[in-house]
């Protein structure tokens, strides 16, 4: 269903406007918590391996301070729970609060609905770092830490920055020549990153694994890897929620305003780029979710940036956890590809958002 | 793009199983060109159908690590014009960069080849050399180890060492027959790992039924529900499937050992990485179908009776 609103959230908005209705409500992000906590403690307690859930949530229970439970749990089914589904959770979760709040955020700074958060060369610039990491990186078996999410987070990352900087070079900033310099830097690191896997053919196995998105070896070590950036980002683009409504009527009516388009675009897409780069570099390129959570919100919440990126957040977290949770168990003890699983269910509701969309006034 | 991702990533875990191929144990020089038993012509039964040779193949380009091993195994090595960038074994191989996962014709022709021995038919690879004449065999992945005795007979006869190929294939029977005899009293369970991300071969495969000589259960036969022979398992029923032997053939690939394994989150009170039982393999010797299936099999077997109650 969609809302009718009287008029379009992003109409009233104007640097300094008093809350309006474009603002969220405690009611949906009420609903959008209680489903995410849901889809966690669904995800929590089914499995490959069958745990008994009463003896689950007393595990879980017994963590708590001041709580002295005797869960039943064997050492092999506390590890199990502690050590691989739920940091595999908790990742998935992250994941995809990140990518569908980065997702959301692409949007509203291009002002494009098929924006997403690949869509600056943070995909393909990744891609070559891990690819990189993978066929030149020396041997890291022994290293406290892993290579390959610092290559793949700092190719992202490093992606954009050439998107951008190539997009300003132009003279013009706008949001068309950013985006299509962000295809031509795609387009150029795809290259480097093919060449270099051809070179290393031994290499193959191991960056389609990595490229293809995987949360299936999440552990506590990832979920610690990303929660810093999730913060920073978060904070970050949450503040920024009424000037993406501003900037929603158009660069030069926003200028009109006293906003400055370039600076908001700038500080946004760098808050939604440390928010993929830190997701790509712990679970790969997961597709569909940057694109398909924010659309739905939109669909059920209105377009307010203000409501759509608080609940695209909680929303992409409950959706990567249940496509996980599917992933992992409709095969069990085998795992589905991820990707296959979100691209599987994004897909064709991708294709009902567009039907929607047009039959929109 | 997603779909055609995945369907690549299937496609290179069949090739790279299929590419590690050859490997032997028997180190002929193969600097002989005719060997007892030549006859030419000889007519050849391929997957792409018949193929005669007038005559004994002088240069010989090898598209397949497997087919390398077989050649020089089965003396035939000097014949051998170039190998490709996988074929790393044995050490005399004619190494180059010609690849076999995008193979260029024009390159191979460069070789000036009277037989080309590949294993995939990728890129077109068998009607571009059908175009230049160029006589062109097949030998895809083992799926048995009747299949590898039959491609070291067909090796043997289309480069004129029959006899010598016959002597291999037995010489190989029997040491693999001894190996089986040897199993052990009590079942020992595996995970035979191919890459971090879990994928694994169940006990259909070429590896699989290498492991089944020697009686072992394979933990991923629950999981191969598609029927792939190479699912990928998930974590949690790793650990509680709990296998007395962990085999790895990612350490060359994906740096993998048995202090990787044992710092994996939950991974560290399995039974095999408490009691020893990580093996870590020859990627190269775990995923070929030639000669070295003796070794990589004395290996695991070597493994087996250390960790065999009844045998200690």
């Amino acid at each position: 269903m969609t809302v009718t609103e009287r008029r379009p959230g992003r109409a009233e908005v104007a640097p300094g406007s008093r809350p309006g209705p474009a603002r969220l409500r405690a009611a949906p992000l009420a609903v959008a918590l209680v489903g995410l906590a849901g889809a966690a403690l669904v995800a929590v307690l089914v499995g490959p391996v069958r745990l008994p859930p009463g003896a689950v949530l007393a595990e879980l229970a017994g963590r708590l301070p001041g709580v002295h439970t005797r869960s039943g749990l064997t050492r092999q089914e506390a590890a199990i729970l502690w050590e691989l589904r739920l940091p595999r959770v908790a990742l998935g979760g992250l994941v995809g609060a990140m990518l569908a709040m980065a997702g959301a955020a692409y949007q509203g700074v291009f002002r494009n609905p098929l924006a997403d958060p690949y869509l600056l060369g943070a995909a393909a610039g990744a891609g070559l770092g891990a690819t990189l990491a993978i066929a030149y990186g020396p041997d890291t078996a022994s290293w406290p830490v892993d290579l390959l999410p610092m290559a793949a987070f700092a190719g992202a990352v490093a992606g954009v920055v050439a998107a951008y900087a190539l997009g300003r070079s132009g003279g013009t900033r706008t949001a068309t020549t950013l985006i299509l310099s962000g295809v031509a830097v795609a387009a150029f690191l795809t290259a480097v990153q093919t060449y270099v896997q051809q070179q290393k053919a031994e290499t193959l196995r191991e960056v389609y694994g990595w490229i293809l998105g995987r949360l299936t070896t999440a552990g506590w070590h990832e979920v610690a890897l990303v929660v810093p950036y999730a913060l920073v980002s978060t904070v970050a683009i949450l503040l920024h929620g009424r000037l993406l409504d501003v900037l929603a009527v158009g660069d030069d009516e926003a200028t009109s305003l006293g906003l400055s388009a370039s600076q908001v675009r700038l500080v946004v897409v760098g808050a939604a780029t440390l928010a993929t780069a830190a997701a790509v570099a712990v679970s790969g390129l997961i597709g569909f979710v940057g694109i398909i959570v924010p659309h739905t919100v939109r669909l059920v919440a209105g377009t307010s940036y203000r409501r759509l990126i608080p609940l695209s957040l909680v929303g992409g977290a409950a959706f990567l956890i249940l496509a996980d949770l599917v992933a992992r168990t409709v095969a069990a003890p085998a795992e589905l590809p991820i990707g296959v699983v979100t691209a599987f269910f994004g897909a064709p509701f991708f294709a009902l958002v567009l039907r929607t969309a047009r039959r929109a006034p | 793009m997603r779909r055609s991702l995945l369907s690549l990533v299937l496609l290179l875990v069949l090739a790279v199983v299929a590419a590690g191929c050859g490997q032997d144990g028997s180190k002929s020089d193969g600097a002989a060109p005719a060997g007892q038993g030549a006859t030419f012509p000889v007519t050849l039964d391929t997957p792409a159908g018949k193929l005669t040779l007038d005559q004994q193949p002088k240069r010989i380009v090898s598209m397949s690590a497997t087919a390398t091993e077989m050649l020089f195994a089965v003396g035939a090595g000097g014949q051998v014009a170039a190998a490709d960038s996988n074929s790393n074994y044995p050490k005399e191989a004619p190494k180059t960069d010609l690849s076999a996962y995008e193979p260029n014709v024009e390159a191979i022709a460069g070789y000036k080849p009277d037989l080309v021995v590949y294993s995939d038919d990728l890129g077109d690879l068998a009607a571009g050399l059908g175009k230049l004449g160029i006589p062109a065999l097949q030998q895809p992945a083992a799926k048995t180890l009747d299949d590898t005795y039959a491609q070291l007979d067909q090796l043997g006869r289309a480069t004129g060492h029959v006899a010598e190929a016959t002597q291999l294939a037995a010489t190989m029977r029997a040491e693999i027959a001894k190996i089986a005899a040897a199993k052990p009293t009590h079942q020992l369970t595996y995970y035979h790992e191919l890459d971090k991300n879990l994928y694994t071969a169940t006990s259909k495969t070429f590896i699989g039924q290498l492991y089944g000589q020697l009686g072992m259960k394979n933990i991923a036969d629950a999981a191969d529900k598609d029927a792939s022979g190479y699912p990928q398992l998930s974590a949690e029923y790793i650990v509680k499937a709990d296998p007395d032997l962990i085999f790895l053939a990612d350490t060359k690939c994906c740096g993998q050992s048995a202090a990787t394994v044992a710092a994996r989150d939950g991974w560290g009170d399995l039974t095999a990485v408490r009691t020893g039982g990580v093996v870590e393999l020859d990627d190269d010797v775990a995923s070929r179908w030639g000669p070295r299936v003796v070794d990589f099999l004395k290996t695991v077997a070597a493994k087996v009776e250390a960790l065999d109650p009844a045998g200690s």
